[in-house]
């Protein structure tokens, strides 16, 4: 570094005698910032802090704008302005200064520039762009500080658009002397990588060199590059396993320079990112996994100092090693570590150790055995964060055997905690776990009732809705279903007869629509007694308005003649005059459909749950009103993910109120197909689905050698012996049933009777760990569960997408506005003419099922599962028989498909043949067929049974891709063993790099259940690119017309011709673009995406490199283009 | 990945804020008093973790001086822990250098008695007025934190090559 400032020195000679007050300056305690910080501290009131500060930043404004402030006075001026804003006080009118000081000050006067750009402004903020020019300028000084400062400030932050003009300069500087040059400019290269990916595409081999660099500091930095990469696509890095491991080796075996110790730990942090991207990289691959493991075991051995560091390092190792391919003696000894993190007195190591746990048991519950009387005593732990992370690694063990006693625990600290964060997220996991393992039904509806009581109003509302879709739905048994009902109403209208004044306005809202479908169950419960009951929700003052209108409603499902009427007939009174519209339409409602019984009947029907609803979720009926409104020039429906998305963008960092920052997760999550319906999993879920996912075909520990025992206090149990004990739901059992327990427990460590509050953690222990020895195989959450679930969904129509039940779930939480629609005309109708509307009528019954069965279609059923279940012996069930047809059919099938392409296609170019998803009778594959104008998907389907299936039915969807069947019908047939083909035509909607479609088969035999099968094809948007022969002035007229344009930098292909012409004849090749015209330096070239859509490329040969611009009306079409030249030009 | 650093008195005064993912100034000062809270709240022989909202925070405190770090919740808690007294190892390094330099820092006695962590802590919290450069020298700790943390990510932890460019810039004025 020495001869950095060295450099720096000779270059800046007249420097030195500028600065009259050398180094005291900066402590000067007496300058203004110093004054006003301590005017600040000694303040004692928010209003005089403000006061304050606003006095400062009129005094600022003013020095800022006067000529005669220098540069040196600019940087004082520019901290203070930093301290203010840092206070919360915005002092948007110096940003520019700092630019401008960033631009002008020379040494330290310029770095606060930068560091007050980088406070000040976001990525987006307008002004950046002023930024650029000094930046570029910087970069090219001969002064070394002032690269670093750019670097510095690019590696922060930098507007997008601008990256090609300063990309070359920061290349560059890879191949700089300077380790801090070029340790700065690959952190520069990953910031790029960060906000414009395709931007450094080409320059991936650079990043290799970079890795491979002599020194540290810039291997280090090139990491989080390749963490990045790695995190988005380990495939494509397995190659360089080799390299990090004997990177990590090194480091560990303490090559590095002695100060990149810290505490005499060689580079922690380092070794750190190291085992993150191992672990990465290991995942679900043995043979990768096998180069690791040696250098597991060393880091394991070498961090034996006792420092945090260290145990952060060993953190780090025990989550690489239960994430890769297991080694058996590897996992016994970060077994061994995580024994030693949670019995260490140390909180902070405590808590590690939990945390490791809880990511540990998902692969190995029984580890939790072994820590049991540990995990015990956290659970009483008085810090809460520790309690809170036990309850997280319980929620991760819960089987049906032990969720009585977690559950207690759950909803225990539910009640004492105080963050509402918490118990939102806590609530939806009790929810979860309920519905999952409920062992009765009292249990389940009790359970409930606490969650709906704690978790109050924060709560998700998908909790409600699910808990009472559930209901409606019911399960398998009739007989149950109807007993669980019954007690729903039975604890409800307890419930409501003692205080429902202090019931959360959510579970008042539940109860009345239980109240309303089912009290006619319980034959000995007046009609009368339960309106009155809701009658006096109605008379209290804290209910809202929107359970007015829910309590409403199912006053209207029970108001049937008799005193149901006179009471129907009073609120009716008070609430038609009411302000609120809504409540007034209930009331409406009420009215007419307690004096028409008939009518009631018709509109609300008892029980109708079970039948299927016929929803039309694409909304067509709107269609009509939507093109008029966008026609008066509304702004398009944005679906809610697009929003999100735009909503996530504006703000990274979720600090909106607690509901908001929820949902936004929930969209990533609905992709990944959930298991639970139960919203509030997402939490939990967001870290559990990706461990669901990463070992659900990953870690398997069947042939692993257990090497602890089942010591601990259930240890000798069986299972059936465990099932008996489910049945205490107390923790605390009698004390005759605790020495049989004893006794059968050999392994206990010492036989001498224990202290009364030992024997209560023993029992807690027995009851919390139930269930996790006995099963042989690793199996947890949402796998294989051994225990069938009690609230297992029924399948109800099995055709139904996913996305409709999207919309339906939604709609369910709006159940009374779903009747609202058609309430709305009939009562408007019958208003207006003073007789029913019978016409209008005949669509009521079935919409007004919205209400009961609003989710009536939507299960979020496993399709896998279910074809595979229902599937009818008809096709052979029998693995043989199908193993034996595999083998002499798979060889010809290639050949046989493509001999099935279409005689008209039969000619052109083709894809290669792909399988898109099979089932055991169906097997699709697909290609694409590139015609002049035209892109043809040929979908093949092919019956792989001996009977003939008719009625084949093939729907598929893209959203950035138009899709039209070529085919006569969409409906296919296909007898035994033979190919049913069908064609669409595609064509681009919203171009992106790769298009992707989604569809679904569903086919029928003549005798059985319908079958679905899922599939997705992608394909490059190259295919669509075809050339587009213009003339020169042509091109030039539509050039000046096209609005949407990227510029970069490509690299040129040097062959024995002219460089310009070879480059463009392979982008000719390779991507039928049209040659236009080449002048001298310059070329011009133009293609479309299909018939319309044109693209326009300019190009200018500069400095070795190839300046492309590209320019169409179409968004994102030439950044998608320009990525594919680049991707042509690698490849040449 | 770290969301924030933050660094506050007992008062909950803030010190220093560097934020790795935009928000709204508006929004900051009810955040950093949210987490000030969260942090005073706790004892000494509690967890330096605590949850706040969908992240968690790493804390450490130094005399009245505390440093949070917002944290997501897939990071190593414990490595920030320790990143923290990495940092502040540094600025001790650098501002106890600095010191001596310091004409007008000639009284030294009350720190030379004290360790090396409480001459920080005093520097920080006593606001005596010879103990005051590292709050009067805002820009140097924000330039310091700069060539550690880079969106969020660790990103040199190595002392001395951390403090070269600024130790550079300083000769460049004397």
């Amino acid at each position: 570094m020495s001869d950095v400032v060295e450099k720096t020195l000779t270059a800046l000679p007249g420097l030195l005698s500028l600065d009259s007050q050398p180094g005291s300056t900066k402590l000067s305690s007496s300058s203004k910032l110093g004054n006003l910080i301590r005017g600040i501290t000694e303040l004692t009131s928010k209003h005089e802090e403000e006061k304050l500060i606003q006095l400062e930043l009129t005094s600022i404004k003013e020095q800022v704008s006067s000529p005669n402030t220098s540069m040196r006075q600019m940087k004082e001026l520019m901290v203070r302005a930093i301290y203010c804003e840092m206070l919360g006080y915005e002092s948007s009118f110096s940003y520019i200064h700092a630019i401008k000081l960033a631009q002008q000050g020379t040494a330290l006067e310029k770095r606060v520039g930068y560091l007050a750009v980088s406070l000040f402004l976001n990525e987006s903020h307008e002004l950046l762009l002023l930024l650029v020019n000094t930046v570029l300028k910087d970069l090219q000084s001969t002064n070394l500080i002032e690269v670093c400062m750019a670097l510095t400030v690019v590696s922060q932050m930098f507007p997008k658009d601008m990256i090609p003009a300063i990309l070359p300069l920061v290349e560059e500087k890879l191949n700089h002397p300077k380790e801090i040059i070029r340790r700065k400019a690959v952190l520069a290269l990953y910031k790029f990588y960060l906000i414009a990916p395709n931007q450094v595409q080409h320059i991936h081999n650079k990043f290799r060199k970079a890795l491979c660099d002599k020194d540290p500091g810039v291997m280090t930095a090139s990491l989080h590059i390749y963490l990045q990469l790695i995190e988005e696509n380990p495939e494509g890095y397995k190659d360089l396993t080799t390299s990090f491991v004997t990177i990590l080796k090194q480091v560990v075996g303490g090559k590095l320079p002695m100060d990149f110790n810290y505490h005499s730990v060689p580079a922690p942090w380092l070794q750190i990112q190291l085992l993150r991207i191992l672990c990465l990289l290991g995942k679900n691959d043995q043979s990768t996994s096998e180069i690791m493991y040696e250098v597991l075991d060393e880091s394991l051995r070498r961090a034996e100092i006792n420092h945090n560091i260290t145990y952060a390092i060993l953190f780090e190792c025990v989550k690489c090693i239960y994430t890769i391919h297991p080694k058996s003696e590897l996992l016994e000894k970060a077994a061994k570590c995580i024994g030693n993190f949670v019995l260490s007195p140390k909180i902070n190591l405590k808590y590690l150790g939990l945390k490791a746990l809880t990511y540990v048991v998902q692969q190995d519950p029984k580890l939790a055995l072994q820590h049991q009387m540990t995990i015990i005593e956290c659970l009483d732990h008085p810090d809460l964060i520790i309690k809170r992370e036990t309850l997280e690694l319980l929620f991760r063990i819960t089987n049906a055997q032990n969720v009585t006693v977690i559950v207690d625990k759950m909803l225990e600290f539910l009640r004492v905690n105080k963050d509402d964060y918490t118990t939102i997220d806590l609530v939806g996991k009790v929810a979860e776990l309920a519905e999952k393992y409920a062992p009765d039904n009292e249990w389940f509806i009790e359970t409930m009732s606490t969650v709906f009581s704690v978790g109050g109003d924060t709560m998700q509302p998908d909790i409600p809705n699910s808990f009472l879709k559930l209901l409606s739905e019911g399960f398998d048994s009739m007989e149950e279903d109807r007993k669980l009902r019954l007690f729903a109403v039975d604890s409800y209208v307890s419930l409501l007869q003692e205080e429902p004044g202090k019931l959360p306005q959510r579970f008042l809202q539940v109860i009345s629509w239980v109240l309303g479908e089912y009290s006619y169950l319980r034959e000995d419960l007046e009609v009368d007694t339960v309106l009155r009951l809701l009658a006096k929700l109605l008379d209290m003052k804290t209910t809202s308005s929107e359970t007015k209108s829910w309590v409403l409603m199912a006053m209207t499902k029970l108001c049937e003649g008799g005193a149901g009427v006179s009471v129907a007939r009073e609120v009716s009174e008070t609430y038609s005059s009411s302000l609120d519209t809504v409540l007034r339409q209930r009331a409406q409602e009420l009215q007419h459909l307690s004096q028409d019984s008939e009518m009631r009947a018709r509109v609300l029907p008892r029980n109708a749950g079970l039948d299927p609803l016929e929803v039309d979720s694409s909304l067509s009926f709107l269609d009509g009103f939507v093109s008029e409104a966008l026609a008066a020039g509304a702004a398009p429906y944005k679906p809610p993910h697009q929003r999100q998305e735009e909503l996530a963008q504006a703000k990274a960092l979720s600090l909106e109120p607690y509901g908001l920052s929820l949902p936004i997760s929930m969209s990533s999550c609905c992709i990944t197909d959930r298991q639970s319906p139960t919203l509030l999993s997402i939490s939990s879920g967001l870290s559990g689905n990706s461990n669901d996912l990463s070992y659900r075909g990953g870690l398997k520990l069947d042939g692993v050698k257990r090497v602890w025992g089942r010591e601990g206090y259930l240890a000798q149990r069986e299972p059936v012996e465990e099932s008996a004990h489910v049945e205490v739901p107390s923790p605390l059992r009698s004390p005759s049933q605790q020495g049989g327990a004893g006794g059968s427990h050999s392994h206990t460590p010492t036989h001498t009777p224990t202290p009364e509050p030992e024997l209560e953690k023993q029992q807690l222990a027995s009851s919390l760990f139930v269930g996790l020895a006995s099963q042989s195989s690793v199996c947890l959450m949402g796998k294989s569960e051994p225990t069938p679930q009690r609230f297992r969904r029924k399948a109800n129509s099995p055709a139904s997408s996913s996305a409709a039940s999207e919309k339906q779930s939604n709609s369910m939480v709006s159940a009374p506005s779903t009747v609202d629609n058609l309430m709305f005309n009939n009562l408007l109708d019958s208003h207006i003419t003073s007789e029913p509307a019978v016409s209008s009528l005949e669509q009521t019954p079935q919409l007004s099922q919205g209400l009961v069965a609003a989710n009536g279609s939507c299960d979020e059923e496993l399709p896998d599962s279910d074809v595979n279940g229902s599937s009818p012996s008809l096709i052979g069930d029998d693995p043989v028989v199908a193993a034996e047809l595999a083998p002499h059919e798979e060889p010809p099938k290639d050949l046989l498909l493509s001999s099935c392409l279409p005689a008209e296609l039969s000619g052109l170019s083709h894809s290669e043949i792909t399988p898109l998803c099979s089932d055991q009778i169906l097997d699709l594959s697909a290609c694409h067929v590139q015609k002049e104008d035209a892109l043809v998907l040929v979908v093949f389907i092919y019956n792989s049974s001996d009977s003939d299936i008719q009625q084949i039915l093939l729907e598929l969807d893209s959203e950035e891709l138009e899709v039209s069947c070529e085919s006569d019908s969409a409906v296919q047939e296909a007898t035994g063993h033979s190919v049913a083909v069908c064609q669409y035509s595609l064509s681009v909607k919203r171009p992106s790099v790769h298009v992707e479609l989604v569809g679904m088969v569903s086919y029928q035999f003549p005798v059985g259940t319908p079958q679905s099968v899922q599939f997705s094809y992608k394909l490059p948007l190259s295919s669509f690119i075809r050339p587009m022969t213009v003339s020169t002035e042509e091109y030039g007229t539509m050039w000046l017309d096209f609005s949407h344009d990227t510029k970069q930098n490509l690299t040129l292909i040097s062959d024995d011709q002219e460089p310009l012409t070879a480059t463009l004849s392979v982008l000719k090749k390779k991507l039928q673009l049209h040659v236009v015209e080449i002048i001298g330096m310059e070329g011009i070239v133009a293609c479309r995406l299909l018939q319309d859509q044109p693209c326009l490329m300019h190009c200018r040969m500069h400095a070795g490199t190839m300046a492309v611009w590209l320019r169409s009306p179409v968004p994102d079409l030439p950044d998608c283009l320009m990525y594919f030249c680049q991707r042509a030009l690698q490849e040449h | 990945m770290i969301k924030f650093v933050l660094m506050v008195n007992r008062q909950g005064q803030t010190r220093l804020s560097r934020y790795f993912q935009p928000v709204e100034l508006s929004r900051r000062a009810a955040l950093e008093a949210d987490v000030v809270r969260c942090c005073l709240s706790r004892k000494k022989d509690q967890c330096s973790f605590v949850e706040y909202k969908d992240y968690k925070l790493v804390y450490r405190q130094y005399a009245a001086l505390y440093i949070v770090v917002g944290v997501t919740d897939s990071e190593n808690e414990l490595s920030v822990y320790e990143l923290v007294h990495n940092f502040v190892e540094v600025l001790d390094k650098y501002f106890s250098r600095v010191s001596e330099l310091d004409v007008s820092f000639n009284n030294r006695p009350i720190t030379a008695s004290l360790s090396e962590h409480d001459f920080l802590f005093v520097t920080f919290v006593s606001l005596t007025p010879h103990c005051l450069q590292i709050m009067f020298n805002l820009d140097r700790v924000h330039i310091i934190l700069d060539e550690m943390i880079q969106n969020g990510h660790v990103v040199e932890t190595n002392r001395s090559r951390v403090l070269a460019p600024l130790t550079a810039l300083d000769k460049m004025v004397d």
